[in-house]
C-alpha cells in the first residue's frame, strides 16, 4: 500500500535501532536505571505488539501503553444505558463493532442483540445516519465514542441530520478530549513516565500546539507520531534525543498528516455541536474534570439520552472491576501482571475493556504474545 | 479507533462525496471535513487522504512523506559508513 508499505523498511528500523541503542548507551541517559516513554494511542500500542518493537529496543527502555483507547475507557453504565435503549420495541442501536462487544454490566450489546433486540454494527455514523432515512417508521440511535479523531465523524453528521430535518436520528455520545486526559495522567503523582509518544490522529485534528504545557509545564518530551513501525522508532529516537539533551519540547514526527493548527473545519463542526462536560467517569481512570464533551443547547434534541429519559433508571453507581484495568491504563501494571489475564479474561470472553478492542493493551498483548509466561 | 487509512480521491459523487481508492478498493467518503469557502471538492480530485470513519480527515503531504523516508535513509547511510570505518 502506498504511503504505508515505504514505512515498513526492515533496513531502515536497523539503523533507526542502532541509533537507539547509541542514545541509550553513550549519552546522560545510560546512566538512568530506565528510560519510560509511554505511547497515548492504542493504535501506537497496537503496532508495538504487531511488530514485536518492544522486543527490539535495548534494556532499560521500556513502553508504557496509555490510555488512547475509548473503547477500553468506555464505563460499563453506559453500555447498559444503550441496552435499554435498544430494548424499546422501536429502537435500532447502532455503533462500531468495537463498541459492541465491550461488557456492561450483565452483558454487552452483541450478547442483547442475540436476545432478540435490534442492534446493528456499523463503520460510520453516516451509515447510522442512512439507517434512519431508510426506516423512518423506527427511532435510530448511535452509540458514539471516540477521541478528537472521531469527534468531527459525528459532528458533521448531526450537521447533515439537521439540514435534512432527519428526526428519528440521534446519539448517545460518550466522546472524550485527549488535552484533560493528558492533564490527569500528569498530575497523578504515581505516573512514572519519562517522555511521550503522541497521538498522530487526534493531532490531525487538534494541531501540535495543544500540547505545549506537557512540555512547558511538565518538562516532559512529547513528539507526534504515525502509526508505521519506522514512524514509532523514529518518535522514540526523537524523545530520548530531547531527553539525552535535557530540553523537552514538543515535535511533530508525523507532518505528512499532522500539521500545527490541526483541520480548522472539524474543530469548528465539534464546537458547534459540544462543550466540555464537567466531569466524566471513564472506566480505569475514574472520572476526570473536562475529558467528556455534552451536547449544546441548540443540538439537545439529538441527544438519546434526553430522548429516552422516560425509560431510562438513573445510571448505576459504579459496579466494581475485577479486572486491573486502570493500574494497566496507567501503566503502573503490565497486561500479564493482571491474575485474570489470558485466564477469565480472553478476547473471546473480555471481563475488562482492555481485552476487548485489539487496540487494547491487553488484547494487543494476547493476540501477539499469546498467554505465555512473561 | 483512531485507525486511519490513506487513500486517493479518483472521482466525485456530490459536491461533498468522494470515491476514494483504497488497496484497490473504492468507497465513498465524505469531504465534509476538507471543504471551506477556499477550497471545494474539485480542487481535491486526485489528492492522497487519511480516510476515518467514512470521512477523509487530512490531506497528505507526499512532499513531507518523502522528506522524512530521506532522513531516515540518510541516517542509515551514516550508520553503514561507521560501521565500515570501524570494521
Amino acid at each position: 500500500m502506498q504511503l504505508v508499505d515505504e514505512f515498513r523498511d526492515p533496513a531502515l528500523a536497523q539503523a533507526l535501532l542502532s541509533r537507539i541503542d547509541q542514545l541509550m548507551t553513550q549519552t546522560p541517559l545510560a546512566e538512568r536505571e530506565v528510560v519510560r516513554v509511554m505511547e497515548v494511542c492504542g493504535g501506537h500500542t497496537h503496532t508495538i505488539f504487531r511488530y514485536g518493537l518492544d522486543q527490539l529496543l535495548p534494556q532499560g527502555l521500556e513502553l508504557v501503553h496509555g490510555p488512547g483507547c475509548p473503547v477500553c475507557v468506555l464505563p460499563r453504565a453506559c453500555i447498559d444505558t444503550a441496552i435499554a435503549m435498544a430494548q424499546q420495541s422501536d429502537v435500532i442501536l447502532a455503533s462500531f463493532g468495537d463498541a459492541l462487544r465491550v461488557p456492561g454490566s450483565h452483558k454487552s450489546l452483541l450478547q442483547a442483540r442475540a436476545e432478540g433486540v435490534d442492534v446493528r454494527t456499523v463503520y460510520s455514523p453516516l451509515d447510522a445516519l442512512e439507517l434512519a432515512r431508510k426506516h423512518p417508521e423506527k427511532e435510530v440511535v448511535f452509540l458514539a465514542i471516540g477521541f478528537e479523531t472521531t469527534i468531527p465523524a459525528t459532528a458533521m453528521t448531526l450537521i447533515q441530520a439537521e439540514q435534512e430535518g432527519v428526526d428519528n436520528f440521534s446519539m448517545l455520545a460518550r466522546h472524550i478530549s485527549i488535552i484533560p486526559t493528558l492533564q490527569a495522567l500528569l498530575d497523578d503523582p504515581e505516573l512514572a513516565v519519562d517522555a511521550f509518544i503522541g497521538p498522530g490522529h487526534v493531532s490531525m485534528v487538534i494541531g501540535t500546539a495543544p500540547y505545549q504545557f506537557v512540555s512547558q509545564r511538565y518538562q516532559r518530551p512529547l513528539v507526534v507520531s504515525g502509526f508505521e513501525p519506522l514512524d514509532l522508532l523514529q518518535s522514540i529516537h526523537m524523545v530520548l534525543e530531547q531527553l539525552a539533551t535535557g530540553q523537552p519540547k514538543v515535535e511533530n514526527q508525523y507532518a505528512r498528516v499532522v500539521s500545527e493548527a490541526g483541520n480548522a473545519q472539524a474543530c469548528v463542526a465539534i464546537h458547534a455541536l459540544f462543550e466540555p462536560a464537567q466531569s466524566s467517569e471513564w472506566r480505569g481512570l475514574g472520572a476526570i474534570e473536562g475529558s467528556g464533551l455534552q451536547f449544546r443547547t441548540a443540538f439537545s434534541h439529538f441527544d438519546a439520552e434526553q430522548r429516552f429519559a422516560a425509560v431510562l433508571q438513573s445510571e448505576p453507581a459504579a459496579t466494581p472491576e475485577y479486572a486491573c484495568c486502570g493500574e494497566v491504563l496507567r501503566g503502573s501494571l503490565k497486561p500479564r501482571a493482571c491474575p485474570l489475564f489470558g485466564r477469565e479474561c480472553t478476547p473471546e470472553h473480555p471481563v475488562g475493556a482492555l481485552m476487548v478492542s485489539s487496540e487494547g493493551a491487553c488484547a494487543a498483548c494476547y493476540q501477539y504474545r499469546g498467554d505465555e509466561t512473561p | 479507533m483512531c485507525l486511519g487509512i490513506p487513500g486517493e480521491i479518483v472521482a466525485l459523487e456530490t459536491d461533498d462525496l468522494a470515491w476514494v481508492e483504497i488497496s484497490g478498493v473504492r468507497r465513498q467518503v465524505s469531504l465534509a471535513c476538507l471543504l471551506d469557502e477556499q477550497t471545494r471538492a474539485e480542487d481535491l480530485l486526485g489528492q492522497w487522504v487519511l480516510v476515518h470513519v467514512g470521512f477523509a480527515m487530512s490531506l497528505i503531504d507526499r512532499d513531507e512523506a518523502q522528506r522524512t523516508l530521506a532522513l531516515l535513509q540518510e541516517m542509515q547511510q551514516m550508520e553503514q559508513e561507521s560501521e565500515n570505518a570501524a570494521g
